[in-house]
């Protein structure tokens, strides 16, 4: 028995920690300073935005949906952040907000697209201009300065040598990580992406679960926002976009599957691990940006075709 | 063609092979291997032209990997094939046509968003420089629809057909083409009494015409009909060939599984409730428009209703209209108290439990594994009040179902796809079996079931029967219906026709009931 799961856990991810490793390897060799720890927490506090939402993702796309309205979402939580410091609210009060702001923009793609029977990707692709709008409506394209300092330190301040942000990302994994794979609601996320009709006939209420796994995106974003905000000591109109391709890439880099019913929330961290590493390694080495966009849609390309391939030989 | 190994036959024929006319398809010693596994074992067939060769096995006994070496799918690993003398190795399921090899794929193999004519011509399309003619395909459609007798539209969307609707546009698809050889894999499995008669009468056109046909079915009584020759395979084996005339059905069956088959449906041990016991679930004048009116009846705890009708009569959407899928008016009770059923989640909650005609598209997850396919109705019974799964009980539970209805699989993670339709079904009937329904709403619970796996579904539904639950089962096979009920009652043309005792119940009483003609 424990056999099987360590080979099934091999099978699931061998391919995308291979790839991993065999990235690490190369960046070490070309700059030593790449395989510090220091390095390795930098990593990881640079992947943390991308990451959490993709961990919203991953419950959209295990659901056979897509939310590419993610990166609009981002910016908008860290405006109405923002705007709530300078309307002179405090911190709590703040993040309260931001956050139900992700909900309430999460539930309007989710509402839309499961009770106008809309395909979630037009849905989407709608909001992700109508967001993106919004963000610009209290400043009328300004970026919004923010100086609440508890804000700010939650991209500066450490905890026991751990950036804070890393914190916050490993909470939430776990979280996600419980939720997905060990609950109720996590059963019928799967389900319900595996096969709709038959969920429907075991008495899943499809529609209801749609709503609320886009309100969990629209959530992970606005938590992004938050962070992406306190990075940028900011809220800036443009900031967040092309995210939600990253988002994407790294649940699909991470083993979830586009038509649904599979994938899973370690897979995603891996993934949006695997980004992380290609952006750090070929900053370090001072490659121009334009070729890492182009290194980095090819080893997407070779990542997930190499895992789609190792799975498929073995049925 | 060389000599039979055992050298038990005269030369001249060779197993597989009975009568002297010279054969269409000659098939000798093929084998075929995945891996390790030998699904085809030195097989060996011959049909004749105008002779309907029937292939009779269990699921797994090796007919589809067969059928799928003569469509072209994959190569044998061994043995020699001869079409009309020739050596016969089709690159794929094109150049299988090309040489006049029609296949009916029981699979439905269809696009739903095109029309009936797109789908029998898929592929190659009348076309003047890559350019479709829509107006000649669909001339083209309408004038081999005429000839073959089917009710269908050209233009018709296939998404918007009944299955039996579709398997009907997959056999047009597939005498399209000229052909010598056709090979019909369960092309009765969805289709109702009056439809399979029109199959019938194409079978015998083409039989006059001189084509050799393989004939897959797991009906006995329309094997027994339509067969002249009968071949029975076992685990991948070629085990024997009988002329229609010399084969019964007990020594068939009894070929089939290896052993003696006592009796086809298993017996009732405890009497059926009496008329004067409550009914457990009972249904008042329900109406949808358009698909059924006036629907009255009851079902008793322990007793077990057939609901007959031919396909279109409104069978399958009454069922989904007691379980919450379809807009309804009417009343539906509950043992004795007025339920309102908007959606299946209510219907559950009232203990009412639906195995659909579809399991794959309906029933399974088919790429998730046995242990999650059967613990996903009854989900929260393996969870605590905060809704975290208690993976033991998923286990425990899994394990249960499985050796209860002894399902086949390597073990609880397996696939569900890899397992065959007997043990599929009975993965669906365990998910509903976890929430112990009071009323069990089964939808043709056999159809694409192998024998043995059947008799063993009976036994499940007969001992559901006697723990006291209800059972409607509907089913468009007369046989099933009358070997499992205590009650008949009868559908056609979207209401309830008749009411019967199952006692003395004969097919044709019911069979003229649902074609709608008057008795008495």
């Amino acid at each position: 028995m424990k056999n099987f799961a360590s080979s099934h856990t091999v099978r699931q991810y061998g391919g995308i920690v291979a790839a991993l490793i065999v990235l690490c390897v190369i960046f070490s060799v070309a700059n030593p300073r790449f395989l510090q720890v220091n390095n390795f927490l930098n990593i990881m506090q640079q992947v943390t935005v991308v990451a959490i939402a993709a961990f919203g993702m991953t419950y959209v796309i295990l659901l056979g949906e897509i939310d590419l309205s993610v990166g609009s979402i981002i910016a908008v939580a860290g405006m109405v952040g923002a705007q709530c410091f300078a309307f002179g609210l405090g911190f709590v009060p703040t993040v309260v907000i931001t956050l139900l702001s992700g909900v309430v923009m999460g539930g309007i793609n989710g509402f839309v697209s499961a009770k106008m029977r809309l395909p979630s990707f037009i849905v989407t692709v709608a909001t992700m201009g109508i967001f993106r709008g919004v963000v610009s409506l209290p400043t009328g394209g300004l970026p919004a300065p923010i100086n609440n300092d508890t804000w700010l330190l939650l991209s500066i301040d450490d905890l026991f040598g751990v950036p804070l942000m890393v914190w916050i990302l490993a909470v939430l994994f776990v979280f996600n990580w419980v939720l997905l794979s060990k609950t109720v609601f996590g059963r019928r996320a799967y389900l319900t992406g595996g096969n709709r009709e038959a969920a429907i006939y075991s008495g899943i209420r499809v529609d209801r679960l749609k709503i609320v796994i886009f309100m969990i995106s629209g959530v992970m974003s606005a938590i992004s926002g938050i962070l992406l905000s306190s990075r940028l000591s900011s809220a800036q109109t443009n900031s967040g976009m092309g995210y939600e391709l990253d988002a994407i890439a790294a649940a699909v880099l991470g083993g979830t599957s586009l038509a649904g019913g599979a994938g899973s929330m370690i897979g995603t961290l891996l993934g949006a691990l695997m980004i992380g590493v290609i952006n750090n390694g070929m900053n370090m080495l001072s490659v121009p940006y334009f070729y890492q966009l182009i290194v980095k849609g090819v080893v997407i390309i070779l990542a997930v075709w190499l895992d789609v391939r190792s799975k498929s030989s073995r049925a | 063609m060389s000599p039979q190994p055992e050298g038990l036959s005269p030369p001249a024929a060779s197993p597989g092979h009975v009568t002297g006319a010279a054969p269409v398809l000659e098939i000798h010693d093929v084998s075929k291997s995945f891996g390790p596994v030998q699904a085809l074992k030195r097989m060996e067939l011959a049909v004749t032209p105008g002779r309907v060769h029937t292939l009779l096995g269990e699921n797994g006994a090796g007919k589809s990997t067969l059928m799928k070496i003569l469509a072209g799918v994959f190569p044998p690993s061994g043995g020699t094939i001869r079409l009309n003398g020739k050596d016969y190795l089709p690159r794929d399921p094109k150049d299988a046509a090309a040489h006049g090899v029609s296949i009916i794929f029981q699979e439905l193999s269809l696009s739903r968003n095109l029309t009936v004519a797109e789908n029998i011509y898929a592929n190659r399309e009348v076309n003047r420089f890559g350019f479709i003619q829509d107006r000649k395909l669909n001339e083209d459609a309408a004038q081999l629809i005429r000839d073959l007798g089917l009710p269908l539209d050209p233009r018709a969307r296939v998404a918007d057909l009944s299955i039996a609707k579709r398997q009907l546009v997959e056999i047009a698809k597939g005498l399209s083409h000229p052909t010598r050889l056709v090979i019909m894999d369960e092309p009765t499995s969805s289709l109702s009494d009056s439809e399979a008669e029109i199959l019938f009468r194409i079978i015998a056109k083409l039989k006059a015409q001189g084509v050799g046909i393989i004939y897959i079915s797991h009906r006995m009584d329309e094997i027994m009909r339509i067969s002249d020759d009968i071949t029975v395979m076992r685990d991948g084996e070629y085990i024997r060939t009988l002329t229609r005339d010399e084969a019964d059905i007990n020594q068939l069956i009894a070929l089939m599984v290896g052993r003696p088959m006592q009796d086809i449906y298993p017996r009732r041990e405890t009497p059926a409730p009496a008329a004067s016991v409550a009914p457990v679930l009972a249904v008042n004048k329900l109406n949808a428009a358009g698909l059924f009116h006036d629907v009255s009846f009851t079902v008793r705890p322990g007793e077990v209703l057939g609901l007959f009708g031919l396909i279109g009569a409104g069978r399958s959407d009454v069922m989904k209209a007691i379980f919450g899928m379809l807009p309804h008016e009417g009343e539906i009770q509950v043992a004795g108290k007025p339920v309102r059923i908007a959606s299946p989640s209510d219907a559950i909650r009232n203990g009412i439990a639906f195995v659909t005609e579809n399991r794959k598209d309906e029933g399974l997850v088919l790429a998730h594994s046995v242990e999650r396919n059967i613990n996903s109705v009854a989900l929260g019974s393996f969870a605590n009040a905060l809704g975290f799964m208690h993976p033991r009980a998923e286990i425990a539970n899994a394990g249960e179902e499985v050796r209860r209805l002894s399902i086949k699989t390597a073990n609880l993670n397996t696939a569900a796809r890899n397992l065959s339709g007997g043990n599929q079904q009975k993965i669906v009937l365990a998910k509903w079996l976890a929430i112990k329904p009071k009323v069990l709403i089964l939808d043709e619970p056999t159809r694409g079931v192998d024998v043995g796996a059947k008799f063993e579904i009976y036994k499940i539904i007969r001992e559901l029967a006697t723990q006291g639950t209800a059972i409607v089962m509907v089913s468009s096979e007369l046989s099933e219906i009358l070997g499992m009920s205590d009650r008949v009652v009868v559908m056609h043309n979207k209401k309830i026709v008749a009411e019967r005792q199952a006692a003395g119940l004969t097919q044709e009483l019911v069979m003229r009931d649902a074609a709608g003609v008057d008795s008495e």
